[in-house]
């Protein structure tokens, strides 16, 4: 009988009768380090959900009261929280609105009077193509910036560059949002002060309208990138194999972009993840400044106009958005750096 | 203290930050004009020496608001760590301690705070309570519970297994005893160190929440409040868009490089690795 060990790949050929594939460690390892994550990982997506679900319960304001008015009687009222489920107890009502979810049924807009789903979709048209082109400008602007500065540690040029990242650590991003409407709209009159006109209407509108939010959120989300990919690379570049490749004779060029930048992006990888988690849940500030039809702005109007249904529905997507990409992250990372499995 | 101010981040921190610790204190017995005397004559008045700030749609005196605006942010930066260092030291000094089960909750409620998006649970909290500079402190105190425990509890584990801790329980010292005069005073610089970056963060999340309208209400002057109604004038009176953030950049950066100057000093092993 033949053992055949060390595959290469995770998966296993399994060849008929005398073989017996082993699976590799690794395999192994991931899969339970898998199983593990997906135990937590649902866990909190109950735990955030009946949070969800316990904060909301008791804010105040009846869904009935608002949809009716307050000239409705209190039969009317009674009726309508009897058909709303309202008048259940708290885990009737989680259960259903659980199930709701599940099969996909939702909840409905009590102020917009159409499904939360759709609302919700149509928002993540704008905010989810902002969250996007704001880590492009993170990304395009930190990673040049990082390397340059850790190639010139303690020169000029990484002072600089760190007194702009201190800079843009500092700035509340409503402020250089406000700031890029004042120079770029009110004077200069290239874009837009505000508003968003559909992709339909007017596609290229539409990706201007975003380009400023995008940037202020990118700028701010930036300063954190390249001061972490700076610490990052410098350390890389202190490692044996970086000095071994810098012995072999390579150019700076290899060592530095196909040596060490690979294993010091590891980290900026991470943060990138959760930013972009944060980007889809905390852009209500910047697309209030830029008055942007986005899901903050309708959990942010939701809240005002107590239309609890928005509200839960929204606030659940967003944590769970957090929670996924935290999880992916999670999983990106044990995939690339075989240690945390390990741990 | 010579120690402190050998080092570039911590001058610069400390003078910015004093600016700021200055003019607040001052604006407490004395501002140039009443911050909230409203003056119709003197509606949208651009930097002047009278005015050297400017003057904002009710004529008030900007360099005056900005000014009682810091009393404000320091308010809010001091309570919210208070809030989030007194419980999160608690939470993560039992964790330590107590291990399993006590761990495994702090560690899951920390990762469950953490899975809300913090500005809109900020929001959500504010919009549930009203309105006010006190309930933004609480919204925003709340998500410095985790960072605090989870701080101390890692630095705490650390703390637990050195070898003066064996000698205080073989001296007879009590748990208690053992927490409050060998374990804490051990985690203290690297809680100051997060202390100063929460003040920073707090700062910008209360002028955040109050330039929605969930912070500090009218009529008292805040950071974030004099931006929002800022917006409404930019195009005749730009200047009251930029001296309110500008007075919160320069709050944050002094506190972050003040923060960054802490860590370099009192924490020499993240200075090797930088």
């Amino acid at each position: 009988m033949r053992l055949k060990s060390g595959l290469k790949n995770s998966h296993c050929i399994c060849r008929p009768a005398e073989t017996i594939c082993v699976r590799p460690a690794g395999f192994l390892k991931m899969t339970r380090y898998l199983i593990k994550k997906l135990n937590a990982f649902a866990l909190l997506l109950f735990l955030v959900s009946i949070s969800v679900f316990s904060v909301l319960f008791v804010l105040p304001g009846d869904p009935a009261q608002i949809m009716l008015g307050i000239n409705a009687t209190p039969e009317t009222l009674a009726n309508l929280r009897r058909e709303l489920g309202l008048d259940q107890p708290f885990w009737t009502q989680y259960l259903t609105w659980m199930a709701n979810l599940l099969t996909g049924k939702g909840s409905r807009s009590l102020n917009y009077d159409m499904p939360v789903y759709d609302l919700i979709l149509s928002c993540m048209a704008v905010t989810g193509p902002m969250a996007l082109m704001a880590m492009i400008f993170a990304v395009i602007i930190s990673l040049p910036l990082g390397i340059y500065a850790a190639r010139h540690q303690n020169r000029p040029a990484d002072v600089t560059v760190m007194f702009f990242t201190q800079l843009g650590l500092a700035t509340p991003e409503f402020w250089l949002g406000i700031l890029l409407i004042l120079l770029l709209s009110v004077n200069l009159g290239w874009f837009a002060a505000g508003g968003f006109p559909g992709w339909r209407a007017d596609f290229w509108g539409s990706l201007k309208a975003l380009l400023l939010p995008a940037f202020a959120l990118g700028v701010i989300r930036a300063s954190i990138l390249t001061r972490l990919t700076r610490s990052s690379m410098l350390e890389v570049l202190r490692e044996d194999y970086v000095r071994t490749a810098w012995a072999k004779g390579l150019r700076e060029r290899t060592v530095i972009y196909v040596h060490a930048l690979r294993n010091a992006l590891i980290p900026v990888l991470t943060i990138m993840g959760l930013q972009l988690g944060q980007l889809l849940a905390g852009a209500i500030i910047i697309e209030n400044v830029y008055y942007l039809p986005g899901l903050g702005r309708l959990v942010f109007n939701a809240i005002g106009q107590r239309d609890l249904p928005v509200v839960r529905d929204v606030v659940l997507f967003m944590a769970v958005a957090v929670v996924v990409v935290n999880f992916i992250v999670d999983l990106t990372y044990a995939t690339v750096d075989p240690r945390i499995r390990l741990e | 203290m010579k120690r402190f101010f050998g080092n570039l981040n911590f001058s610069v921190g400390f003078a910015l930050s004093a600016v700021v610790i200055i003019a607040a204190g001052i604006s407490l017995i004395w501002t140039p004009f009443d911050a909230n005397k409203m003056s119709a004559v003197e509606r949208l008045q651009g930097p002047s020496w009278s005015h050297p700030l400017g003057t904002d749609q009710y004529g008030r005196d900007t360099l005056s608001r900005v000014m009682t605006g810091a009393v404000n942010s320091i308010i809010v930066g001091l309570v919210t760590v208070a809030i989030g260092l007194s419980i999160g030291i608690v939470m993560g000094l039992a964790a330590s301690y107590y291990g399993r089960f006590v761990d495994e909750a702090v560690m899951r409620f920390s990762d469950l705070l953490f899975g809300f998006p913090a500005v809109l649970t900020a929001i959500l909290i504010t919009s549930t309570l009203g309105p006010s500079m006190i309930n933004a402190m609480l919204a925003i105190g709340i998500f410095y519970i985790p960072v605090f425990a989870r701080l101390t509890r890692a630095v705490a584990i650390t703390v637990y297994e050195r070898e003066f801790i064996t000698a205080a329980r073989a001296g007879g010292v009590s748990e208690l005893g053992i927490m409050w005069r060998h374990v804490l005073p051990n985690i203290l610089s690297p809680l100051l160190i997060q202390g100063t970056i929460q003040f920073a963060v707090a700062i910008l999340a209360e002028a955040g929440l109050s330039y929605l309208g969930l912070g500090t209400q009218p009529p008292a002057a805040s950071w974030g409040r004099m931006l929002n109604e800022a917006q409404t004038f930019m195009s005749r009176a730009p200047w009251m868009a930029v001296f309110p953030g500008l007075a919160i950049a320069w709050a944050v950066l002094g506190i972050n490089l003040l923060g960054d100057g802490l860590r370099d000093t009192l924490d020499p092993k993240m200075v090797r690795a930088r």
